[in-house]
């Protein structure tokens, strides 16, 4: 199980050298999220309109390891954008990864940049 | 002005300087301390925190200004070597010296590290400070590079800290393998048979167990590469933690001949003065009734103790009895044990609960006369925990079954006895900052605090372990409440509305988007208790179905599917009254077959099909509509079922036609959404084969017509559904159903089932004739012509989904592949196959 946390470490904008083309910005629901594969990962983007900002992590849920948390609700609390686990309802902080709600491993976290109505993920490797 | 130095800046170090400062008196005096470490005190208690985020600032007790501030002289980095009573002096590594009056050596310990050959060896770690973290950290990195497959790790010791640090360790991306000399996990707190359940948990979790093991030898030339326990007896690992007890670091109070114990630590009375009267110690070096505690709840204690006696409280004495009562902090892993874990025949006996295949287990000690818990071990649930150990600590009155407090706890949530509120005000709720319940209860009382909030900055409560939370979050909300400050049941941070106020909004204002919904009377973002809420007002306003605002859905409305343990979803299509025939069955029996479904008939008499993957929903559901199905809305808080028993066209007994008027009812409500699912039932007759009485609603064939029942449920709190009317006709079973319905979607609580419901309607089932019979509130019409809306505007929605390109694209796993995720496991399972199972 935690094999798979290996895969995903936070990066941040400087780590970034791979900024990989996911998919067009007409894929997202309005304050919702899609998952997407890149190599051997999965991550998901959350397009939160509302706070006016694009977010991805990392798709597998630290509590049962499951690949969800693309398909959770995004809101904020006391404004720090979050993303709720669709299967236990676990929250984390959408800027740090962290476990809102309990004391569960910090998610990952990835830089986004929209370019020409692309959304891109940026991958250290 | 008296000098006092402290020695030693950890966390019993640092809040003796807190409570000391916090003292008027203490002006008189100059604190000046000393501490080894190159950063100030931190909480080594989420010491293992380090590995998650690096982040060693997070973990201070308090920044160093907080010192300045309080005209504290702060040292660090420096290590003192010897200590002159007759000059009272003491002298430092770097050869600078410094006079007291007092001094207060709070050195604490070091982690102990028995002598076995080749414990020299690379790659052996201590797990005390965060200098030992980051060594084993750039250790494991290293041996992660240059290995093929994921390198294995030792940690000497399972006890408490020895699991946490395998935990640590396994975070790290190694294998950890615990080995313990013990025949059992934490001999100190855990009997044979919690030891065998928390084991299987741990093993689950990835974590190796060796019991029973002697180390003789650690192998390796250079670097370790393995532990040897007997001649052929060995495992191979490239690191290995030790974590086998600790050691007072009583070096100082050694060498200038303070009365120290046999085996160590710095002998101190109950002012925590030690041979010198001069000299006091406290916390982890300080031997009290012959005693190391390694906890720092005694340790803070201590710290008060020496603080009110040096600013001249010679009242204040340590307490004669120490609690040593303990949980683990694992992730995953509940455990905890309070009081005498153990039981010994002669002081009482004990009762056990064990459920191996949920990895529960529990086991209090009650004293002979049945009346005290003397102590306890709980694993896998944990929730009685705090109260168990209030009662336990205040020696408050247990059930006169005693065993009631263990097994009588299967209640959603709540805990099964008593509440926090029947404590006595000096119970001490948080161990850690010695807070007792009166102290939180009166700073909201006397209108010092308004909030848990409040009431944390005040008290620091919950600031350490935080173990004790649910208890002071449950004694804020109680005193808030018993002062008529009822804490108002507001929907979230987003909306300052109950949902009642909300669906009045929504439905004079006309709103139909989320966002309107904020923009009008909400802030910020939402969340995922205002989204779903506000998508089933809408539905119950509009009878949108949940393809319009997708994104505000719950998951498994979003996906028209209820999401299962391993992501994949179910398919319940619908069968009303449970009446099917057979070509139907054939076309579920042919989907469940192309698709490798998990088949079930559910307690709801349909068909429940499992383990279908998000991109095979729509192809399945477009089978089953055009074999004439429609969306069952198991997935959604709507009605479920109508269940029927046969009733009169086969049962020799059945008064009236059940199945048919289950299915009319059935069909009129299907979609529905509402606070909560709502389910029904329809029995030809009293013997209620339908269990009609268990439903929301149910009818009963009687004489000269139908018994309508109304607010019954099965499910964790059972309540029989209580009659509303009696010997109607089918036309006024569905009058009254339409007002009953409708008022309850309009009136209830997010997510109260109708039983609760009643509950607190005001006037309850008499109130509720009043307004469905006859009409008490004039909105009988209303209501009426609301449902007949609702009714009409229905849609299967799993049918507009699929004939709707854009809907049907989210049904994807990935947004930009075709694959399906490739993380889910599946096992057999008798003739079919079920997810594999989570790992805890
Ligand atoms: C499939 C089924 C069990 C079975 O194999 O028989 C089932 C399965 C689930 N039940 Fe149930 N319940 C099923 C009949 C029942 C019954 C029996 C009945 O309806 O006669 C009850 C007790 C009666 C009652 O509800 O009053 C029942 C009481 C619950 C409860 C507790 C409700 C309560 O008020 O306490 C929950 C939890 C909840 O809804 O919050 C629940 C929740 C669930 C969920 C939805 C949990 C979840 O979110 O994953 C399960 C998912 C099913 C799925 O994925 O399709 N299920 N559940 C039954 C489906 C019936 C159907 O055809 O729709
Ligand atoms: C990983 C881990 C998890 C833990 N979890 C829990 C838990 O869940 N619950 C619980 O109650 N307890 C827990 N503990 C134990 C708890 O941390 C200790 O009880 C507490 O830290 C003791 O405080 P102390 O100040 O006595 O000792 P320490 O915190 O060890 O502080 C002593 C300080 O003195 C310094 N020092 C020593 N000698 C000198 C000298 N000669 N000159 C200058 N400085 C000196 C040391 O460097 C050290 O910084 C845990 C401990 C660890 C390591
Ligand atoms: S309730 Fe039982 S006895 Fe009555 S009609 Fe139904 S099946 Fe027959
Ligand atoms: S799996 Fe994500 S909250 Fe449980």
């Amino acid at each position: 199980m935690e094999s798979i946390f290996m895969n995903y470490k936070t990066t941040n904008i400087s780590d970034v050298n791979v900024w990989f083309k996911a998919t067009s910005v007409d894929e997202f629901p309005d304050d919702g999220g899609v998952c997407v594969k890149y190599k051997n990962k999965q991550i998901a983007v959350f397009n939160f309109q509302r706070k006016g900002g694009w977010y991805a992590c990392q798709n597998v849920c630290p509590h049962k390891f499951e690949m969800v948390l693309s398909r959770g609700i995004v809101g904020d609390h006391n404004g720090i954008p979050k993303v709720a686990c669709p299967m236990h309802k676990k929250t984390f902080s959408l800027e740090t990864g962290e476990n809102l709600n309990g004391d569960l491993d910090a998610i990952a976290i990835y830089p986004v940049k929209i370019e020409n109505n692309f959304v891109y993920i940026g991958f250290s490797e | 002005m008296k000098t006092i130095l402290v020695i030693g800046n950890g966390m019993v170090g640092y809040k003796f300087c807190e409570k000391f400062v916090a003292k008027d008196a203490s002006k008189n005096f100059k604190l000046i301390v000393f501490g080894e470490e190159p950063r100030p005190a931190y909480n080594r208690v989420h010491l293992s925190e380090f590995f998650e985020n690096g982040d060693a600032k997070a973990l201070e007790m308090a920044p160093r200004n907080w010192y300045e501030e309080n005209e504290i002289e702060l040292i660090t980095n420096e290590m003192v070597t010897n200590i002159d009573r007759a000059s009272k002096t003491i002298t430092t590594l770097k050869g600078k010296s410094y006079g007291y009056d007092y001094l207060v050596l709070a050195t604490g310990s070091s982690a102990f590290v028995p002598s076995i050959q080749g414990i020299e060896k690379q790659g052996v770690f201590v797990y005390r400070t965060i200098e030992d973290l980051e060594a084993i950290l750039a250790y494991a990195d290293g041996i992660k590079k240059n290995a093929s497959s994921k390198p294995k790790a030792a940690v000497l010791g399972g006890g408490l800290l020895g699991l946490e640090a395998a935990k640590a360790v396994m975070d790290m991306g190694l294998e950890p393998h615990v080995v313990e000399f013990a025949t059992k996990l934490m001999p100190r707190q855990l009997d044979i048979r919690s030891s065998k359940v928390l084991q299987s948990k741990l093993e689950n979790l990835g974590i190796n167990i060796h019991l029973g093991k002697a180390t003789n030898q650690i192998l390796g030339n250079a670097a370790i590469t393995g532990l040897e326990f007997g001649a052929s007896d060995k495992i191979d690992v490239e690191m290995l933690v030790i974590s086998a007890g600790i050691r007072p670091r009583d070096e100082l109070g050694n060498a200038c001949g303070l009365q120290m114990g046999e085996r160590g630590g710095i002998v101190v009375n109950n002012k925590m003065q030690t041979s010198d009267p001069d000299i006091y110690a406290i916390g982890e070096v300080a031997l009290y009734n012959n005693m190391i505690f390694g906890l720092v709840a005694p340790g803070y204690e201590m710290a008060d103790v020496a603080a009110e006696q040096l600013l001249g409280n010679s009242d204040k004495l340590m307490s004669e009895a120490i609690d040593m009562s303990t949980k683990l902090k694992l992730i995953g892993v509940d455990v905890a044990s309070f009081g005498e874990p153990f039981m010994p025949v002669q002081m009482g006996h004990s009762i056990l609960f064990e459920n191996k295949t949920k990895d529960l287990y529990k086991r209090i000690n009650v004293s002979h006369d049945g009346k005290k818990l003397l102590g306890g071990i709980l694993i896998g649930d944990v929730s009685d925990y705090n109260m168990f150990h209030q009662i336990y600590l205040n020696g408050m009155p247990i059930p006169e079954n005693a065993e009631e407090l263990i097994l009588g706890s299967r209640n959603e949530g709540g805990s099964s006895f008593g509440s926090s509120m029947d404590l006595p005000d000096t119970a001490q709720v948080c161990s850690c900052e010695r807070i007792s319940k009166g102290t939180i209860c009166d700073s909201i009382k006397n209108g010092v605090c308004n909030s848990l909030e409040d009431v944390i900055a005040m008290t620091k409560a919950t600031t350490n372990c935080g173990g004790c939370k649910p208890m002071v979050v449950d004694l804020v909300n109680q005193t808030l409440k018993s002062l008529g400050k009822e804490v108002k049941e507001n929907i979230c941070d987003h909306f300052g509305y109950t949902r009642q106020e909300l669906y009045s909004i929504l439905k004079i204002k006309k709103i139909a988007t989320f966002n309107e919904a904020l923009d009008a009377c909400g802030n910020g973002g939402g969340c995922e208790i205002c989204k779903p809420l506000v998508a089933s007002i809408f539905a119950s306003l509009y009878n949108d179905t949940a393809n319009k605002e997708v994104a505000i859905q719950d998951s498994n409305d979003r996906f028209l599917a209820n999401i299962q343990r391993n992501g994949t979803y179910s398919v319940v299509p619908r069968i009303p009254g449970g009446e099917i025939t057979p070509d139907k069955l054939m076309a579920i029996g042919q989907v469940g077959k192309k698709y490798n479904l998990y088949t079930k008939i559910t307690g709801g008499q349909r068909i429940d099909l499992f383990g279908a993957q998000l991109n095979d929903l729509p192809a399945i559901w477009k089978e089953l509509i055009d074999a004439g199905f429609e969306s069952g809305h198991a997935y959604g808080k709507s009605l479920r079922t109508v269940k029927s028993c046969v009733g009169s066209s086969w049962c020799r007994y059945g008064l009236d036609e059940s199945v048919g008027f289950a299915i009319a009812l059935e069909n009129r409500y299907k979609g529905l959404r509402s606070p909560h699912k709502i389910k029904g039932g329809v029995s030809g007759c009293i013997r209620e084969c339908a269990e009609a009485r268990g439903k929301d609603f149910g009818l009963i064939a009687v004489e000269g017509g139908w018994n309508l029942y109304v607010c019954g449920n099965g499910g964790a709190t059972p309540k029989h559904a209580i009659l509303l009317a009696e010997q109607i006709d089918n036309a006024t079973c569905m009058k009254y159903l339409d007002r009953f319905l409708m008022y309850y979607i309009r009136t209830a609580a997010p997510l109260m089932r109708t039983a609760t419901w009643l509950d607190k309607l005001e006037g309850g089932i008499e109130q509720l004739k009043n307004i469905v019979i006859n009409d008490s509130l004039n909105l009988a019409i209303e209501l009426e012509e609301e449902m007949q809306f609702l009714v009409e505007a229905y849609k299967c929605e799993w049918k507009q989904a699929i004939e709707n390109d854009e809907m049907k694209s989210r049904f994807k796993h990935f947004v930009n592949s075709e694959e399906s995720d490739n993380n889910m496991a599946f096992v057999p399972m008798r003739d079919q196959y079920m997810p594999k199972p989570w790992g805890n």
